[in-house]
């Protein structure tokens, strides 16, 4: 085998690659095109201005990092619901079992990827920053 | 032009010195700009930006990179031998430099009644209107490139580092022996042109309508001179002196700061030399189309060319991976060397049968 074809044939590949367009994405200027069914950040789904959740325990018991953390309560309707509801992030492995075992829809994941913060206890997502926002 | 020194009018020495700040202001821009053009080009190559946040594109990357080493510590390892380990830096740029002193690269141009050929170590007697140049310009250029190899061996030695002393013996191995041929190749140039004076060789291309280059008539020597001028400034894919998977960076694993950049300044400056080089020798020098009635495109067609061949050299660094040390021994030695030693002997039998 000839050396010379080879080296020819690399340097067509590059030289043809040089008029290609380039796929970087200038990040913080230029944003991704987040995928429909991307898992991010999860938002509690809202009903009738309040959380769907109905404190069932089933996306604690599924999930397989051990990120959530629910505590039921009794409203004034006696029905029962989330009275504390977590996600620690740092855990989380975004796996979307728990949107999975939901019964009544009350969880799902968004596009939100940035999850980057200063302090720990900022990862810990409660109730409040969980809910979908409108 | 009243005003005489050591028998040469005043101009000389006024053309003399914007010569030479034009040639090193061009070369310093170059080597400059060339750190950033092969960053732009590889990363295209790989379908990648390249630098583009500082200035529009990125064009203020080189002097974001020299400020960035200027403020870098100057470190000096404690069991270097600090002299050595000083100077060898200034080794390895200043013969990459002043190489630059016998190239031409351009004709004569007038300015203010008195004519300047475009070579700084040239002169021009008005009397005769010939150009006399260093006439042993090509060896003075290849005697500069082999005392760049002493600064990277005295960095490789001056160190006191396993990986710094084999980047610089590796370094010294593998210069030695693609000298010899690149030095084999160019003679079959000089059996054409008969001289070794740099202008000669480029008036002599100047035949064609400015296209007589030595590269069509001695296309082999073009092509290995290019091979081994590339492994004797240690470009990819002869880059071994500074493998950095194997070597950590070879000989300037235990510098820093600005001794660092100078490493790269004279590796980038030897790349326009030898660039220079192979224009001025096969590509016709400052020869093109219409160079005799418009003086000024001289420069500009030599500045092409060697744009061009330092495109060729990015090209190449985009596409081939690193030569085992074997291998390059290899090509250096039982494919070039026989390669360029039958050249000579064809060019001589072809050109006893011609003339």
């Amino acid at each position: 085998m000839n050396p010379i074809t080879p080296i020819i044939n690399g340097l067509k590949i590059t030289l043809s690659h040089l008029f290609k367009k380039p796929v970087t994405l200038q990040y913080p200027t230029e944003r991704p095109k987040v995928a429909q069914r991307f898992r991010g950040l999860h938002a509690l789904n809202v009903s009738h201005n309040k959380a769907k959740c109905v404190a069932c325990y089933l996306c604690p018991t599924v999930c397989p990092a051990k990120c959530i953390t629910v505590e039921a309560g009794e409203d004034a309707n006696h029905d029962k619901y989330a009275a504390k509801y977590e996600i620690d992030m740092l855990r989380c492995i975004f796996c979307g079992y728990c949107v999975e075992a939901c019964p009544v829809d009350a969880i799902k994941m968004t596009g939100e990827f940035e999850l980057a913060n200063y302090r720990r206890q900022d990862f810990i997502y409660t109730k409040e920053r969980l809910l979908e926002k409108k | 032009m009243g005003i005489e020194i050591l028998g040469l009018p005043m101009m000389y020495y006024i053309a003399m010195v914007a010569k030479v700040l034009v040639a090193f202001i061009f070369v310093l821009l170059t080597v400059a700009y060339a750190t950033y053009a092969e960053r732009k080009i590889i990363g295209h190559m790989q379908v990648r930006l390249g630098p583009m946040r500082t200035g529009w594109h990125g064009l203020l990357q080189p002097i974001a990179d020299g400020v960035k080493l200027f403020f870098k510590e100057e470190i000096v390892p404690s069991q270097a031998s600090t002299f050595a380990f000083l100077i060898a830096p200034l080794i390895a740029l200043i013969p990459a430099f002043i190489t630059f002193a016998v190239i031409p690269f351009g004709g004569v141009i007038e300015v203010a009644g008195y004519k300047i050929p475009l070579q700084i170590a040239s002169y021009i007697d008005v009397a005769s209107g010939k150009v006399y140049d260093v006439n042993v310009g090509v060896l003075y250029i290849l005697a500069m490139s082999s005392l760049g190899v002493y600064g990277i061996v005295l960095a490789g030695w001056a160190s006191n580092s396993k990986y710094s002393l084999l980047g610089g013996l590796r370094a010294s191995a593998q210069m030695i022996s693609y000298e010899l041929s690149a030095g084999l190749a160019i003679v079959s140039v000089f059996m054409l042109s008969g001289t070794l004076s740099l202008n000669e060789i480029v008036t002599q291309q100047s035949a064609m309508g400015g296209f007589g280059w030595y590269v069509f008539k001695q296309p082999l020597a073009a092509f290995m001179f290019f091979i081994c001028s590339l492994a004797e400034i240690n470009r990819t894919p002869f880059d071994l002196p500074e493998a950095e998977t194997e070597l950590v960076s070879g000989f300037c694993t235990e510098y820093s700061s600005m001794k660092y950049a100078m490493f790269f300044m004279a590796e980038y400056a030897n790349m326009v030399t030898v660039c220079a080089l192979t224009a001025t020798l096969f590509l016709g020098g400052w020869n093109g189309p219409l160079t005799a009635e418009v003086p000024l495109l001289g420069p500009v067609y030599f500045v092409a060319k060697v744009y061009i061949l330092m495109f060729v050299c990015m090209w190449i660094r985009a596409t081939l991976p690193r030569y085992r040390y074997d291998q390059l021994m290899h090509l250096g030695w039982k494919v070039l060397l026989p390669l360029s030693l039958l050249n000579i002997v064809a060019t001589g039998i072809i050109g006893y049968f011609i003339n």
